[in-house]
């Protein structure tokens, strides 16, 4: 009975939580295509053709393709400086085509004009490409395709990218390698993994063609934007957090603190997970503990892993008993508990990897209404099985059998009376 | 004598009419192989693609890729998660993984199932599956057991030699679940079904009347909504039961009164 109060007061009752990380009407998706027009671009090896023109006509078709809802802009990198001076050719990056509302034709022809020239400075594109991004709610993507590494050796694109991602809020970067070379992998798997993009080596325009379609399409459907908060080393003075989707970054051996609210009839739900952007040792593991502003633990989630990973994560559920209605204030407003979310990480970087900025954190908060608690193992108490049905007969008959005889014992008694 | 009559009579009446819904209660999960069966992943718990149970999803990727679906589960039902990955032509050797988790990105035991499988080098495909445990309706909170709610499948390659990453794959995954019934059905229910954002989601509802398109974290809902957690085969068990032992009590009763009409009282007495 209780189960079917609590199912129909939960049609009824809403939980009375805020609304951080919603998400706002008109987001609109951002895609940069950051292209490599470095002088290798010139080799014949794409289906008979030069890598060029097979990413000129994959750019054709992406461009017709594209959704109406997405923001797409192109950017060079080595298109406009041929010389030999590194300083220059480091520096060679360009907007070829702004992020905004797309014009087919005005870009197709822009991509046209394009010719196989210089260096190859993925680290500075990427910055670039970062800032055509900025501004607007919805999700931003770079998709760089190249053709070879970094030729402007001090800044390591890995990290740049990493520095990216822990400045804009949900820009991921997509990498694309025309050449199956293992050095290529290496560095743009790095890059991608940094933002929690995707790697692909390409060896066919089709394929070219496909996977940028996809990344845009990607791009365009919509999703949540997370809302950047800082948590803090205690709790006393940690962020409050509402119902909603978080982001955050945790060093290793850090621990962040964040404080929700939760009334009597009311459930926390809060899980969180902690993305390996960078080389990690094969053993981490996850921790989040719900307290008391006392330091008392309510409940935990805990995770561990091994091996290869993107993310590590876990949650945990809170549900708080309606308070009694004795201790209730008269008020009728029952006062709301604050709970202290801790979140620790055991990841520790590979030797040589850089730990700042710290590892990207996600935090989901949801605050709804309490569950009925269970009175029994069996739903509302009832039994199953032959064993019962057994049970039930045996005892039926024995029963049905003593009212019998004590029926004829009294009616026996009452005649001879 | 005459009241015992009619009360066999009306529980005899009542006892087939309660027996077949005994067969099978809570309804499977409909298999719709529609056309309409993504054709896309999602690379995070963000971005997961829905799926419903029974749909061959499709998404072409590339080895390294974490790729990501959603589904919901429902209590009573023990969901079974199978993946096949179809590898590029040359390749080492590699290991794949499926991971599922719940909606509160809590990894969950596979009960059995090859979840992670060693493709040979040169193998043309890859077979995992993993079996959850059933789902229930309830659970203490510092339990982890299955709760009604999304489910995240994750597909992922474990181990790969530098060369292999980056070459395009393809890869089906397929959530189906077998209905336990009764023998799971437990005492309490969830509020609401583990469906992340769900807080946010049905405060926007309530809000701006549905404006079409907002993103939430997870809009997951079985195809004939979430059970209400009332209902299990326990009602009929315990019904039937409760019939047999009434009349058993009749049978034991009638037993002590021998049988027929005493013969010492005259007829038309």
């Amino acid at each position: 009975m209780c189960a079917l109060l609590a199912a129909l007061a939960s049609g009824i009752a809403f939980p009375a939580a805020a609304t951080a990380g919603e998400p706002t009407g008109e987001a609109t998706a951002k895609v940069d295509l950051v292209l490599d027009v470095s002088g290798s671009m010139r080799t014949r090896d794409i289906d008979g053709g030069t890598r060029m023109a097979a990413a000129k006509q994959a750019f054709n078709e992406v461009l017709d393709a594209t959704p109406a809802e997405v923001q797409l802009g192109i950017r060079t990198l080595g298109a406009n400086y041929p010389g030999n001076d590194r300083q220059t050719g480091c520096k060679d990056t360009a907007q070829l085509y702004p992020v905004s509302a797309l014009d087919r034709t005005g870009a197709k022809t822009a991509v046209a004009t394009l010719s196989p020239t210089g260096w190859t400075p993925i680290g500075p594109a990427l910055l670039k490409a970062a800032g055509d991004l900025r501004g607007g709610e919805g999700s931003k993507r770079i998709v760089l395709i190249t053709d070879g590494e970094d030729t402007c050796a001090p800044l390591d694109p890995c990290e740049v990218a990493r520095e990216i991602a822990a400045r804009g809020i949900g820009m991921t970067i997509d990498t694309l390698g025309l050449v199956p070379d293992t050095k290529l992998n290496k560095q743009l798997s790095c890059i991608a993994e940094a933002t929690g993009g995707t790697y692909t080596s390409v060896e066919h325009t089709g394929e070219l063609t496909d996977k940028v379609n996809q990344l845009v399409d990607r791009a365009a459907d919509p999703v949540v934007t997370p809302v950047a908060t800082e948590g803090t080393a205690q709790c006393t003075d940690a962020p409050a957090l509402k119902s909603g989707l978080y982001t955050d970054r945790e060093e290793s051996g850090q621990q962040r603190f964040y404080r929700v609210d939760v009334k009597p009839g009311q459930e926390l739900r809060s899980s969180v997970s902690v993305a390996a952007d960078r080389a990690v040792n094969p053993d981490y593991g996850v921790l989040l503990r719900a307290v008391t502003t006392q330091g008392r633990e309510i409940v935990r989630g805990e995770a561990t892993g091994n091996g290869r990973t993107d993310v590590i994560s876990t949650g945990l559920r809170y549900p708080k008993a309606e308070s009694d209605s004795d201790d209730a204030p008269p008020e009728g407003v029952p006062p709301a508990e604050t709970v202290c979310l801790q979140v620790t990480n055991s990841f520790s970087a590979a030797s040589g990897v850089k730990t700042t900025p710290g590892l990207p954190l996600e935090l989901t908060v949801d605050v709804v209404s309490s569950p009925s608690h269970s009175g029994d193992v069996a739903s509302f108490g009832l039994g199953r099985g032959w064993w019962l049905l057994g049970v039930l007969v045996l005892v039926g008959f024995l029963a049905g059998l003593i009212w019998g005889w004590l029926s004829r014992w009294r009616v026996a008694v009452w005649r001879t009376n | 004598m005459r009241i015992t009559t009619v009360l066999s009579a009306v529980l005899l009446a009542l006892g087939p009419a309660a027996a077949p819904a005994a067969a099978d209660s809570s309804p499977s999960p409909s298999a719709s192989d529609g056309s309409s069966a993504p054709t896309s992943a999602g690379t995070s718990f963000r971005t997961a693609t829905e799926i419903e149970q029974g749909q061959q999803a499709t998404a072409s990727g590339s080895t390294g890729d974490y790729l990501y679906w959603s589904f919901p589960a429902d209590a009573g039902q023990r969901p079974t998660v199978k993946a096949t990955v179809k590898l590029p032509d040359t390749h080492a050797g590699q290991t794949w993984q499926i991971d599922v988790y719940d909606g509160l990105r809590r990894r969950q035991a596979c009960q059995y199932g090859a979840q992670t499988r060693t493709a040979a080098q040169g193998t043309a495909a890859v077979d995992l599956a993993c079996t959850l445990r059933t789902v229930r309706a309830w659970s203490e909170p510092w339990a982890d057991d299955p709760l009604p709610g999304t489910y995240y499948i994750r597909l992922t390659v474990l181990n790969l030699t530098t060369a292999d990453l980056g070459q395009p794959v393809h890869a089906s995954v397929r959530a189906d679940s077998k209905d336990i019934g009764g023998s799971a059905a437990v005492d309490g229910s969830l509020a609401k079904p583990l469906v992340p954002g769900i807080a946010v989601a049905s405060k926007s509802e309530e809000g701006d009347g549905g404006s079409s398109k907002a993103a939430v974290l997870s809009s997951i809902e079985p195809t004939d909504g979430w059970a209400s957690g009332w209902w299990s085969d326990r009602w009929v068990w315990t019904a039937i039961g409760g019939v047999l032992a009434a009349l058993a009590g009749v049978g034991g009763y009638a037993l002590t009164r021998g049988s027929g009409r005493p013969s010492r009282v005259p007829p038309g007495a």
